[in-house]
């Protein structure tokens, strides 16, 4: 049994040491690089579920804490825990990592060596980023993974990834560079980087030693947190990038950059934007919800008419992280837990749908859906798995993606109709795009000869997808497990934005107490009840 | 009179650095080896190095006031002390390559540290200019090592004129100082009258000319890139670690002593550390000879400096608050500037090859198939250069950004966000095309160029540093930091 008290640095260094043996390896045994890769990142999936138990069911606040001082002047400490919103994006993480490295077991076969530290030390960053607490530590992991994830679409990406790696780099450090002016001038004001005193403060009124921000000021702030995580989300119209990484990058980079290097800006929204900025969150929420509604229908119709596979897929990507940023700015805990959810599942989900695109982009080497056509007769096992998956980011019932953003229009349209009906439009247009583009690529005659002899999934293929399909399958319908876990974490973050406002019923049906809030029981009963109602 | 023992410990290190200087000179008609000299020059930049704490352990004030041996003038002279020993290992085997004589460029490298370490020391004008002209005129002959080469001929013909010209500018503004104030002596600025004079600001005005040129603040940088692209590349390792650390110590000793409270001075430094970054960045956007990248980004990173130094003049107008942040901002951002480019230059100045041919950046094509520690090394520079975590670079970077902001600079660090990400471009672009470009097919077949075990030293060394300043800056902020550090 692990120490228990040092179960996060575990979390966080443990890649690292996986990459530094790595690194000592000989360049050239591509076998035992890969087994030593795989066998590391599936020890720390299984150190993350480890963390599970010590995230009760309920409870609000920080557990697993590790506080150390590192840096005197100024105060900068080593401090890190996880609640229940950075829980899952934790274990999505390692989940995704193994995967990724599975994924690549073939297609990877130059500089295999790199291509593996890289891997792991991505790792790194983003659980680093997920369980910092303290402002410059948090930064410090946000910047950290920017270049591993730059040297896998440069390195081992198509055709143009030197392009869509600079331009990756570039988007994120000019967003982050205003973070980095916001995050010093919070330590002026405060004197301390520590995230949870920080938050105290601000919410602490003036006459009792607390920090007022004036509200020019106040939104200043936001905006230079917000920005970084808008672009990193991205909300459009800073979504440019993105299209270009995921279409350059190797299949492992577009599944680790989907599935959660997204999420670090929805996170960084939840975590940061909304508790300390509470004020100007208010303010500016028309504006970002009207943006993330754009974003999810632009990205839709943009999907819609891509020529090319992986492209739609990104672009879906857009469409659905709008889901989840509207999800954020509606503060409702249902749509918060809505966004959490729809995090999780997207990762899942597109994840697969990015593997899936690999996969055919291995046997044919194009990702234009014109090339296709008809695949369904060739690759039988291929053409269900993506069906399977295309359905479950389209948002069919018992699967992953319905609960996500089912949750995020409920709570949404509770608080305003209108952003959920304009949203909902969403829903409609990925049924289009996703299904529209597998008919053309699965079925109908076949139009090219090479895709006749096309061979169907392999045995490693086989068990990446069924992994995958079973993780959809579960959180589709045993979703209360997360959002038992989510529930009360989000609820937190509702009461910093908007203290005034009394809790709010799971569904306008019945009215849970404040009281129970505190219990499991209530979570649970949010989750059953909206399950009864689907 | 005759100087006291303790004044002659005062600047023990000025003297052992000189005095080795002269033995090389002296002996090298009668010594053949050139091993001997590398060795005779290390044993000079040690003993130097090693002299200073002897210094700095006899602190304050020597020959009546002359110098003054503290905290801050030990760290300048530790840190160019340990500058020019790392400049003699990657020195000797360019010299070997290039086959230029060893006695004299060690002699010189010496007298130039002797002449920073006065600079970094002096607590009295013409001594500064003493220590200034020392470091200059060595500086100017070793711009033009390679007297066969076209360009390092050149490179010394251009900073001899301009500098000499920039001299002239220090050498006035410490008359009309003397002229206004009566005194030469930092320390006797003080008195109420001088704030309003308008003689002795402009006195003041024409030594941060003459200062300004040494840094290379636009607009007096222009000489910069042709010199450190001319010059002998470990010379240009030098310059930009050594003389430039010298003189930023030199400024913010005169601004930490004589108060300086004028919003002309808060102006002057605003102005300066914004044209400075653009200058130096813009610049940079388009080279395509990684030694004249270097140079530009060498401009540019005297912008980020000045950024501090405005902090430091807004806190003096103010009336407000400790300064010693700011300070600390500039010391700690000199020592990881000077570790990083001293290591870039190593490399560019290892692979250029005989002649120094390959400056090119298509020549870094591929470079870490090729040579993995070599590219891995110039990556952990040029990201401490980018400013990213987990490197000093990074820190320095942090703590200027603090500095503005305490100092409600907020414009000022805006500029310098919008700088570092310009910045971000071109040094990414070196990765970029060491790491995913293909080398081309000749440069492939030739062997990998050697790198002997004194560079590999001098690598290993900035390349640890820079880490270790990245993760654990608390050692040296916290001697930064101390309130004795102005010896007052």
């Amino acid at each position: 049994m692990l120490p228990g008290g040092h179960l996060l640095s575990v979390l966080i260094f443990f890649p690292a040491v996986g990459a530094l043996a790595l690194l000592l390896l000989r360049g050239d045994d591509h076998k035992y690089i890969r087994i030593i890769a795989l066998i590391v990142s599936l020890a720390e999936f299984l150190f993350s579920l480890l963390m599970i138990r010590a995230v009760p069911v309920g409870r609000t606040g920080y557990h697993l804490e590790e506080y150390a001082r590192w840096i005197d002047q100024p105060p900068i400490h080593y401090h890190l825990g996880v609640d229940g919103i950075s829980l899952f994006l934790v274990i999505l993480t390692t989940f995704l990592t193994p995967i990724s490295i599975l994924a690549s077991w073939k297609s990877i076969e130059h500089r295999v060596k790199e291509f593996f530290v890289m891997l792991l030390v991505l790792e790194l960053g983003v659980v680093g980023v997920f369980l910092s607490l303290d402002l410059f530590l948090f930064f410090l992991f946000w910047e950290v993974m920017l270049i591993p994830m730059a040297f896998l679409i440069g390195i081992w990406g198509h055709e143009r990834r030197v392009y869509a790696a600079v331009k990756f780099v570039l988007y994120t450090m000019a967003g982050s560079i205003l973070m980095l002016v916001g995050i010093i001038w919070l330590y002026n004001a405060t004197g301390t980087f520590d995230l949870p005193t920080v938050e105290a403060l601000l919410h602490t009124p003036l006459s009792q030693g607390g920090l007022e921000l004036p509200p020019r000021t106040e939104m200043l702030l936001f905006l230079a947190f917000f920005l970084a995580f808008a672009i990193k989300v991205p909300l459009f119209p800073l979504h440019t990038w993105l299209p270009d990484a995921h279409v350059e990058a190797p299949t492992a980079g577009s599944v680790m950059l989907a599935g959660v290097l997204l999420k670090m800006g929805t996170y960084g929204m939840i975590r940061f934007s909304l508790p300390l900025f509470p004020e100007a969150s208010r303010r500016a929420a028309r504006w970002v919800a009207a943006l993330a509604i754009i974003g999810i229908i632009y990205g839709a119709l943009v999907a819609m008419v891509q020529p090319n596979l992986k492209k739609l897929v990104a672009y879906s990507s857009v469409s659905h992280l709008g889901f989840v940023v509207l999800g954020i700015f509606a503060f409702h805990n249902i749509s918060m837990q809505g966004a959490v959810y729809q995090m999780l599942a997207h990762g899942i989900s597109t994840g697969t749908l990015f593997l899936l695109v690999g996969m055919l982009h291995d046997r044919r080497h194009t990702f234009e859906i014109n090339e296709y056509g008809g695949l369904a007769t060739p690759m039988p096992k291929l053409a269900a798995f993506f069906l399977f998956v295309a359905l479950s980011s389209l948002g069919l019932p018992m699967l992953n993606g319905f609960v996500g953003e089912y949750l995020v229009l409920l709570g949404t349209y509770q608080r305003h109709w209108g952003w959920a009906s304009w949203a909902a439009l969403g829903v409609i247009l990925s049924a289009c795009y996703l299904l529209w583009s597998y008919q053309r690529v699965f079925f109908g005659e076949i139009t090219q000869e090479k895709n006749r002899i096309l061979p169907d999934v392999s045995p490693r293929e086989k068990w990446i997808l069924a992994t995958m399909a079973i993780v959809t399958l579960w959180m589709g319908m045993g979703s209360t497990f997360i959002t038992a876990r989510t529930a009360a974490a989000a609820q937190s973050v509702i009461e910093a934005v908007e203290p005034q406002r009394p809790y709010e019923a799971a569904t306008p049906a019945s009215a849970a107490p404040q009281a129970k809030l505190d219990s499991p029981g209530a979570a649970k009963a949010i989750s059953s009840e909206r399950l009864g109602i689907r | 009179m005759l100087p006291r023992t303790i004044d002659v410990y005062r600047v023990l290190p000025e003297l052992v650095w000189c005095g080795f200087g002269v033995l090389a000179v002296l002996m090298q008609p009668f010594v053949r080896s050139r091993n001997f000299f590398t060795f005779l020059a290390l044993i000079g930049t040690l003993a130097g190095t090693a002299a200073s704490i002897s210094a700095a352990m006899r602190a304050g004030p020597g020959f009546d006031g002359l110098v003054q041996s503290d905290s801050f003038s030990f760290f300048f002279r530790l840190l160019v002390g340990t500058v020019a020993f790392l400049v003699v290992l990657a020195a000797g085997p360019y010299l070997e390559r290039e086959r230029l004589p060893f006695a004299e460029f060690y002699a010189l490298l010496l007298f130039a540290t002797a002449g920073m370490g006065v600079l970094a020391s002096a607590q009295e004008l013409l001594t500064a200019f003493i220590g200034l002209e020392m470091s200059s005129i060595s500086s100017y002959i070793l711009a033009g090592y390679r007297r066969d080469s076209l360009k390092s001929t050149e490179s010394a013909m251009k900073y001899f004129l301009l500098g000499s010209f920039a001299t002239a500018f220090f050498l006035y503004g410490i008359a009309l100082v003397y002229g206004s104030s009566g005194t030469t002596m930092l320390t006797k600025m003080g008195s109420e009258e001088l704030f309003h004079s308008k003689l002795f600001e402009l006195g003041l005005a024409m030594i941060l000319v003459g200062l300004g040129f040494k840094v290379a603040a636009a607009p007096f940088q222009v000489w910069t890139p042709d010199v450190y692209e001319g010059a002998p590349t470990p010379v240009t390792a030098l310059f930009s670690a050594g003389p430039k650390a010298a003189a930023f110590a030199l400024l913010l000793r005169i601004f930490a002593t004589v108060p300086a409270a004028t919003h002309f001075w808060f102006w002057a430094f605003w102005g300066l550390a914004a044209l400075t970054m653009f200058a130096g960045n813009l610049g940079a956007l388009v080279q395509t000879n990684v030694k004249r990248l270097l140079a530009y980004s060498s401009i540019a990173h005297a912008g980020y400096i000045l950024v501090a130094f405005a902090a430091v003049t807004s806190m003096a107008r103010d009336g407000s608050a400790e300064a010693a942040p700011a300070y600390a901002a500039v010391l700690f951002y000199l020592l990881s500037y000077a570790l990083v480019k001293l290591g870039a230059f190593t490399i560019v100045s290892q692979l250029g090859g005989t002649g120094e041919k390959n400056l090119s950046l298509d020549d870094y094509a591929g470079l870490s198939q090729r040579q993995p520690f070599v590219a891995a090394a110039l990556s952990v520079y040029l990201l401490s250069l980018l400013g990213l975590p987990v490197t000093a670079g990074f820190f320095g970077k942090f703590y200027i950004f603090k500095a503005a902001v305490k100092s409600h600079l907020l414009w000022l660090a805006v500029l310098m966000a919008v700088n570092s990400i310009i910045g971000a471009y071109y040094y990414l672009r070196v990765i970029v095309v060491m790491y995913m470009r293909e080398s081309s097919a000749e440069v492939k077949s030739a062997a990998p160029v050697g790198f002997p075990l004194t560079v590999n030293f001098v690598l290993a060394f900035t390349v640890v540093g820079t880490l270790y300043f990245g993760l654990f800056p608390n050692r040296v902020l916290n001697f930064i930091l101390q309130p004795a550090l102005f010896g007052r």
